[in-house]
This record gives structure tokens, C-alpha cells and sequence, in this order.
């Protein structure tokens, strides 16, 4: 377990100051100069060799993805995209960076911009996070007042950061469709290549990270990138937030390191499962997206990329949504459906129509209104619908419901059987509220 | 996806202004795009648009095209697209938007829109009857943590219990919405666990204790304290490009250290150096009447006694003062807006000092495969590849997308691995050599 010195998000729930004082007087903006003045080849090698992955999600390995882009000026200025769209279900942690650790993200983007070459740095918030926002814009303004970013400041590497902010889609956390939101379109993913190394935002190279990705920089130069890769197993190394959120005892954020157990986590900072962990019946680990596990497979999970790969599910976001015993899981997958349905941006033909099938055929499954031979065909529509697509929300929407007909088929049988048994001569069901 | 449409025109205003105030925002808002770029304030000035009316008319649509110059169909495919613009009217003290996604719905959201509907409309998006409220059902709005929870307006009321949410409504119902806490309504510090944190106990100070590696390996260069300008300042020439330590990941290590080497900035800091050492001997040799070896280890001495015969200007001479004039001088210098620390010559990447190719693979131990056995690589092409470290057809077999792209980017070939599939060849190849190949697509390998 991680201690409190190797924490890296030092006012995660805001006990202390947020403004530039305070990040100061916690470590921020500490040597950033002589880590800007080393180059971008020792910046970008220094993260390569820290061994971190992206925090969104997909867990792409940051440095690798700086290195990506062009080495050689041709003239087009070049861009950093820190993706602060946060909206997978389960998750919440860039809100409290946004909210209370604000500078770490803005060292952050001054060093990620010298690393490539950029000197504007776009910071995309979603739409819902108002006061999130405007808490942001003040620490950028406080920055450019000391003249930290901005032009001819101190640092000796001109930077300038546009806050811009959506209006409540999901999608435009897919990296090219938040470029195309950002260009001030419908944030309808775009096709790949070209690369937004290649050609971004406005046609010029952009790279796109995770807010969490980029706040971690500084103090993986400050403290080296061996201390970083020395937590954590091998290829999953580092500290990570971490949220709880569902049937817990006490729901929270929290950073830990990764590749601890889910068990001594929640014990450690969610007080345990309601009702005691053989109450427990389901775990999302990673956010929506993430295919549903049993609890009882989850007892012994490993809480990193390669650990839930082995459990068939992924790591995601770090999202943990926890389900016990008293709830409804085909209703609560029928959810996630419903939001995948809400969020498609109705782009591709296999996730708009199949996002709202699934939906409506789950609806049906939540009362058992339905047949046992459905259950494999919506398992084989959810394959038509995954990997069709230009972006991954198909994927995302199709996983879910494939989780849930792996590991809970029996529950959507005997919701069936249970309907079929309480059906009248003539068909109509009283009730089957009781189950 | 939703259809979403605008509002019944009977409830359409005719005309839409910004405020002063907001009228000065947005113009400041614009002007911090790029030029030319203007189109992106398009969702900060409808919201902005929506701050104003609590809601986006038609006429807003159009004000908002017109200051941006951009066709009106353009920003209502945005302001129909983005769900938190309100496409009519909302109550006149509040728009209570509850979260119930899962993780809201876990903790009891059903029951707060319950309570909506019996407190508001049993509709959303309906007012209420004397108009000052109404209500709708949101997905995720990111306080899953502190769920259940509901947004109104710009703030977040969390943690609520049905109890709570009836008299957060009654309290905005009567126009008194300010008294109320935003945040969570229990005793809890924002995403702490309730309770009182059980973490970040400590005070956290500005000082950072140097890392020390477990067991470093004997070889690994030494770890420059981040803090310590001292440390990795020009003394240790060859740490800069060196990582600084042990543990790292594996498949992370085989991408690292020489694939960003590139076209190296300190190419131009050896040849600074080079030509310096080539004066300093040039110094020597006239002091001790011995000829200039340093540029040409061979030189006997016999074939350029330049000084006697037209004063340094011979052109075996010449060359050897100008060491770069050949294509890498013009490679390297377009990467020189760099300021890099000196760096050991002998460290500057051989292949990006002769022609600025990249060296993206690191080839792998043992003889080389032949590539000219996947159809579509010729000699040529071969040669190329093995530069950019690929002697393998394994390696081949294993490009991601992104190494595709970087890969043919230098070999000038846009297209070609898919075109002559490539991968599949190459996989076939490392499988099975050639009897594999022979079986799949019934012919040998060239």
C-alpha cells in the first residue's frame, strides 16, 4: 500500500489551498525549468522510461505516444489536447484534479508541450463540470499572472492554454471526435489515419492524453522515473486514482498503487462491501464500458491493466462500480445500454441501430419478457456490432451485455421462466414485482 | 443518439442579444482561437447564449451563426447534437437534472426521480404548473463517487437521500435555491470516504526525497535528482539522453531508449566538436611539421602537403574543412531549434548522423532474415528496412498501425505493406518458413 509521501495528488478532496501558493507549497512548480531545459528527447525518454500508461483508459504508453510526433518542424505549429471529457460512468477522479489540484495539470501541459514541440495547449472540460471549469481558468490565469506560461515567462518556453469546454456528449471523449468538438462540429469521430499525430486539431499534429496522464509528468521528473517504475508490478507500474463507487460502505476517490488486490482496497479506503463481501454479486472494474465480473471471481483480482485482462474484463479508468447482492443486474446493465443508446453519435449504422436494439431487447429481459434463444441472439448481435465501427463505443456498448450473458446467464433464464410460470391462459402477467 | 428539435415556434422569441457583459466575453472567448479558427467558440457562446436565456432559441442559433460567420444549419447540428443545451424553455427558478446512470441508480436515483415526478411533472422536460420548475433524467454526470446526486444549473448536490432532494426542490421552489449547500449534503469532505479521510494524513512539503532504485543494475547511469540543477547539468554529457534508471517495463523497453533518438539535436553538437578537434590538430601539425591526420586516420602525409603547394586550398583539404557538406548538414540543421547539453559524440545515432533516417526498431539478436522472400520487398527496400533496425520477419509480422504509418513514412511507400499485405506474408514466414508459405499461397517465396 501506498504512503502518504508517494502520493502524487496531494489535495485530492481539497483539505488545502488549490491556488498557486498552495501547489507550491506542496512541491509544485518545483525545477520545472531545468527539466524544460534538458530537451524534448530527455523529457519524452524520461516518461518512456517511467513505464506510464495512459490514464484514460485504453492504457497506451504516454511516452511512445509523444515520441509519435513529428521530429522535424514543417512549419505547421504543433498541439497538446488534454482530454478532460471525463464521463464513463464510474468515473470521477479528473473532476478533483480539475477542482483542487488544478496546477499539477498546467505544469503538467507546459512540460508535455516542450516534450513536443508545441507551443498551445488545448484543455477540453466536459460540458457538466461548471465550477470545475471556472476553478481551472482561474489557476491558468494565476499562472500566466506569474508568469509560469504565457508568453517570454520564466520557464524560457512560450505556452499558451485555451480552456475550452463541451455540452454533455460522451463521445467526444474519443480522441478525434473531441478534436472535431473542439473545431466547433458535431463530435462525430473521425477515421484513422491519418493520426492525429499526424493531422489533429485544424490539420496540425496533436497529441491527445488523459487529463491524469499529464498531471503526473512533473512529479515522475521530480522524484525520476525510476521511483515511478518502481511501483507496481512490471508493465503496470505507478500510482493510479482509483473510485469506488456502487455498494461499498463508503464510496470515495483515492490514489493507490497499482497492482494491489481489489480486496485490501476496498477494505482499506471503502470500509468494506454493504452486507460483507459474501454479499457481493458483481464488480464493473473499470467504468461502463468494462465487461461485467462475478464477485466471486473478483476476490482474488488484481487491480491493473494485466490483472483484469486475466479476469476477462479490463481495467479502464479505475472506476470500480460495485454491485451486492440486493441488486437487480440485468436491470443495471440494461442501464449502461440505455446511456450507450443516449450517447451514440448515431455516425456508424451498427452502433446507432444496434445500441437502441440492444437496448430495447435487454428492456424486455429486465421483466423477462422474452425467450431463451434471445439471450444468444443479442450475444451474437453484440459481435456484429463490435469492432464495425469507426470509433470504439460500439465496442464499448457491446461489452457490457457480453459480460452479462457470460457470467450471468442462469439469472437471465430464471427471469424468463419466472415470467412464463406467472403468465395467465391469457398471457397477461399480474405482477412479478415480489422477485 | 436522441432527436432532439427545436422548440414549438409559438414559444420562440423573436430576436436574441447578448448582454453587454457577455457581448465583451465573447469577444474575447473568439479571439482566443487561432485566427481563422473562430468556429470553435461555437459551444462556449451557446452556452454562454443559454446562461443568459436558460435556454437556446432559434434566434440564439442564428445570432451566435451570424458573430461567427457560419452557416445556420452548421450550429444547429451542434446545439441538437450536445444534450446539455435545453432546446425549450425551463423552469423559471430551476432545472433539476438527476443522474440515473448506473452507478446513481445503484445508490437510489429511481427514488429521486421519483420524487421529481411527484413534486414537478410526471414528465421531464414538462414545467411545472406555475412554471418555476422542471425536471429531466441526465446520464452520467461524473460524481459517481457521491452518488446519488443532481446538477442545478452550475452546481452539484450530492449525496442526497429522496428526504433531501424534496426539500432542495421545495427550497428552489420558493425561490430560495442559494440557501442551500452545494456539494454533498452529508458530513463528508468532497470525494473523501465518509467519515474523515483515511489517507493524505501527512502534511505534504515541497521537499523530494531523492529516489534511490532497489538494486540497480551495475551498468544503469546514474539518477539525476530532479531537483538538483546540479545534478544533471553539462558535467555528465552522456545522462541527458540516458533514462535514469532500472525498472522498467518490457515492452515499453523495446520501443525506448533508441527508437526517439531520431535525428539527433546533438548531431550538430559532435560536429561543433569534430571541427574542433580537426582545428586543434590542424594547430599541432603545423607546430610539429607533421601533416593533418585528424580528419583522415590513414593520411600518410604524401598525398596533400597542401601548404606547399597552393596554401591549404587543395582539394583534398577542402574537404576535409568542410566535414558536413554533404545532404546531412541541411538534416540536422532544420532540427536545431533544440537547445540540448552537450552530448559524448560517440553517442549521436550513426544512421541519423548519415541521412536522418530514424532508427525505429531495434533489430533483434542473430542472423537476419531475408526479406526479399515477402513479395513486394526488393533489395532495395530490404536495405532500408534493416536500417530502420527490421531484420526480422517476425518484426514485420508484428507492426502495429502506427509503426505501419512511421514505416512508411520513411521508406516513401504509402500504402504499399497493406497493398502486398506484407503482415500476412511475413507472419506465414516466421511460422513456418518457407514450406508454410508454399502451402498457403502454393508458390515459393522469391
Amino acid at each position: 500500500m501506498l504512503a502518504d509521501k508517494d502520493r502524487i495528488f496531494t489535495n485530492l478532496y481539497g483539505q488545502g489551498d488549490w491556488g498557486l501558493e498552495g501547489a507550491r507549497k506542496r512541491g509544485g512548480w518545483n525545477g520545472t525549468k531545468e527539466f524544460l531545459d534538458q530537451g524534448r528527447d530527455w523529457i519524452t525518454n524520461e516518461v518512456k522510461a517511467s513505464g506510464l500508461r495512459g490514464r484514460g483508459g485504453a492504457g497506451f504508453p504516454t511516452g511512445l505516444k509523444w515520441s509519435f510526433m513529428p521530429k522535424v518542424n514543417d512549419g505547421r505549429p504543433h498541439y497538446l489536447l488534454v482530454n478532460a471529457d471525463e464521463s464513463e460512468p464510474g468515473t470521477c477522479k479528473d473532476r478533483e484534479i480539475l477542482r483542487h489540484d488544478p496546477h499539477h495539470l498546467i505544469e503538467g501541459c507546459l512540460i508535455a508541450c516542450r516534450a513536443m514541440d508545441a507551443h498551445l495547449a488545448f484543455i477540453y472540460v466536459r460540458g457538466e463540470f461548471v465550477r470545475e471549469r471556472e476553478r481551472l481558468e482561474r489557476a491558468v490565469e494565476e499562472a500566466y499572472e506569474a508568469k509560469l506560461i504565457g508568453k517570454d515567462n520564466i520557464h524560457g518556453w512560450d505556452l499558451d492554454i485555451i480552456v475550452h469546454h463541451g455540452a454533455g456528449a460522451y463521445i467526444c471523449g474519443e480522441e478525434t471526435a473531441l478534436m472535431e468538438s473542439l473545431e466547433g462540429k458535431k463530435g462525430q469521430p473521425r477515421l484513422k489515419p491519418p493520426f492525429p499525430a499526424g493531422m489533429g486539431v485544424y490539420g496540425n499534429p496533436t497529441t491527445v492524453n488523459n487529463v491524469e496522464s499529464i498531471a503526473v509528468v512533473p512529479e515522475i521528473l521530480r522524484r525520476s522515473a525510476g521511483w515511478f517504475s518502481s511501483i507496481g508490478r512490471a508493465n503496470n507500474v505507478g500510482t493510479k486514482l482509483f473510485m469506488v463507487s456502487g455498494h461499498v460502505n463508503k464510496p470515495a476517490t483515492f490514489e493507490e498503487a497499482l497492482g494491489e488486490s481489489l480486496k485490501d482496497i476496498i477494505e482499506k479506503h471503502s470500509g468494506g462491501i454493504r452486507g460483507g463481501w459474501d454479499n457481493l454479486l458483481a464488480v464493473i472494474p473499470g467504468g461502463a464500458s468494462c465487461p461485467v465480473v462475478r464477485g466471486e471471481d473478483m476476490m482474488d483480482a488484481v487491480m491493473d491493466f494485466d490483472g483484469l485482462r486475466d479476469k476477462k474484463s479490463s481495467f479502464g479508468t479505475g472506476g470500480m462500480i460495485i454491485m451486492d447482492k440486493s441488486t437487480d443486474i440485468i436491470k443495471a446493465i440494461w442501464r449502461i445500454s440505455a446511456f450507450f443508446k443516449h450517447e451514440s453519435c448515431g455516425q456508424c449504422t451498427p452502433c446507432r441501430e444496434g445500441t437502441g436494439w440492444m437496448m430495447r431487447v435487454m428492456e424486455r429481459m429486465v421483466e423477462g419478457r422474452a425467450q431463451k434463444r434471445e439471450i444468444d441472439m443479442l450475444f451474437e448481435v453484440t459481435k456484429q456490432i463490435e469492432g464495425h465501427t469507426i470509433c470504439a463505443l460500439g465496442d464499448a456498448a457491446a461489452w457490457p451485455v457480453q459480460g452479462l450473458i457470460r457470467n450471468f446467464r442462469p439469472t437471465i433464464e430464471a427471469r424468463i421462466e419466472q415470467y412464463t410460470y406467472s403468465s395467465t391462459s391469457d398471457g397477461a402477467v399480474p405482477s412479478i414485482a415480489a422477485e | 443518439m436522441v432527436a432532439r428539435r427545436l422548440a414549438d415556434k409559438s414559444v420562440q422569441p423573436v430576436a436574441f442579444a447578448f448582454t453587454n457583459d457577455n457581448a465583451t466575453w465573447a469577444e474575447w472567448k473568439i479571439g482566443q482561437y487561432p485566427a481563422g479558427r473562430q468556429q470553435s467558440a461555437v459551444i462556449p457562446l451557446l452556452m454562454r447564449a443559454q446562461e443568459q436565456d436558460g435556454w437556446v432559441s432559434r434566434a440564439s442559433i442564428e445570432k451566435v451563426a451570424d458573430m461567427l460567420g457560419m452557416a445556420y444549419i452548421r450550429v444547429l447540428e451542434v446545439a441538437t447534437f450536445y444534450t446539455q443545451f435545453q432546446l425549450q424553455p425551463v423552469g423559471t427558478r430551476a432545472h433539476v437534472q438527476v443522474c440515473g446512470t448506473t452507478p446513481c441508480q445503484l445508490r437510489g436515483a429511481e427514488g429521486l426521480i421519483e420524487v421529481c415526478k411527484s413534486k414537478i411533472h410526471h414528465e421531464p422536460h414538462h414545467l411545472n404548473a406555475d412554471g418555476t420548475m422542471s425536471w429531466e433524467e441526465v446520464e452520467c454526470a461524473g460524481a459517481c463517487v457521491n452518488a446519488p446526486m443532481v446538477t442545478i444549473f452550475k452546481d452539484t448536490y450530492e449525496d442526497l437521500t429522496e428526504d433531501r432532494l424534496a426539500e432542495i426542490i421545495d427550497a428552489f421552489a420558493a425561490g430560495n435555491g442559494q440557501t442551500i449547500k452545494t456539494g454533498t449534503q452529508t458530513e463528508r469532505l468532497n470525494a473523501a470516504p465518509e467519515g474523515g479521510r483515511v489517507v493524505l494524513l501527512e502534511e505534504a512539503t515541497t521537499y523530494r526525497e531523492k529516489f534511490v532504485p532497489p538494486a540497480p543494475p551495475p551498468e544503469a547511469a546514474p539518477a539525476p535528482a530532479a531537483a538538483a540543477p546540479a545534478a544533471v547539468a553539462p558535467a555528465t554529457p552522456a545522462a541527458p539522453l540516458a533514462p535514469t534508471t532500472a525498472g522498467r517495463p518490457r515492452d515499453v523497453v523495446e520501443e525506448s531508449a533508441p527508437a526517439i533518438k531520431g535525428p539527433s539535436p546533438d548531431a550538430k553538437v559532435s560536429e561543433a566538436k569534430a571541427e574542433g578537434e580537426r582545428k586543434a590538430a590542424d594547430t599541432a601539425a603545423k607546430d610539429n611539421g607533421e601533416p593533418n591526420k585528424a580528419m583522415r586516420p590513414n593520411a600518410t602525409g604524401a598525398e596533400s602537403d597542401a601548404s606547399k603547394v597552393d596554401g591549404g586550398k587543395a582539394p583534398g583539404k577542402a574537404s576535409a574543412d568542410t566535414p558536413a557538406a554533404d545532404g546531412t548538414n541541411t538534416s540536422v540543421k532544420k532540427t536545431r531549434t533544440i537547445i540540448a547539453p552537450k552530448a559524448n559524440p560517440k553517442e549521436v545515432n550513426p544512421v541519423a548522423e548519415k541521412g536522418g533516417d530514424l532508427l525505429l526498431f531495434v533489430a533483434p539478436e542473430g542472423a537476419a532474415d531475408d526479406l526479399k522472400w515477402i513479395s513486394g520487398v526488393g533489395p532495395v527496400l530490404e536495405r532500408r528496412l534493416n536500417a530502420l533496425g527490421i531484420t526480422k520477419w517476425s518484426q514485420i509480422a508484428a507492426l502495429t498501425p502506427e509503426q505501419i504509418d512511421l514505416v512508411e513514412g520513411s521508406l516513401n511507400f504509402k500504402g504499399r505493406i497493406a497493398r502486398d499485405n506484407w503482415l500476412a506474408q511475413a507472419e506465414l514466414l516466421a511460422r513456418g518458413g518457407e514450406a508454410e508459405y508454399i502451402r498457403v499461397f502454393g508458390k515459393k517465396p522469391r
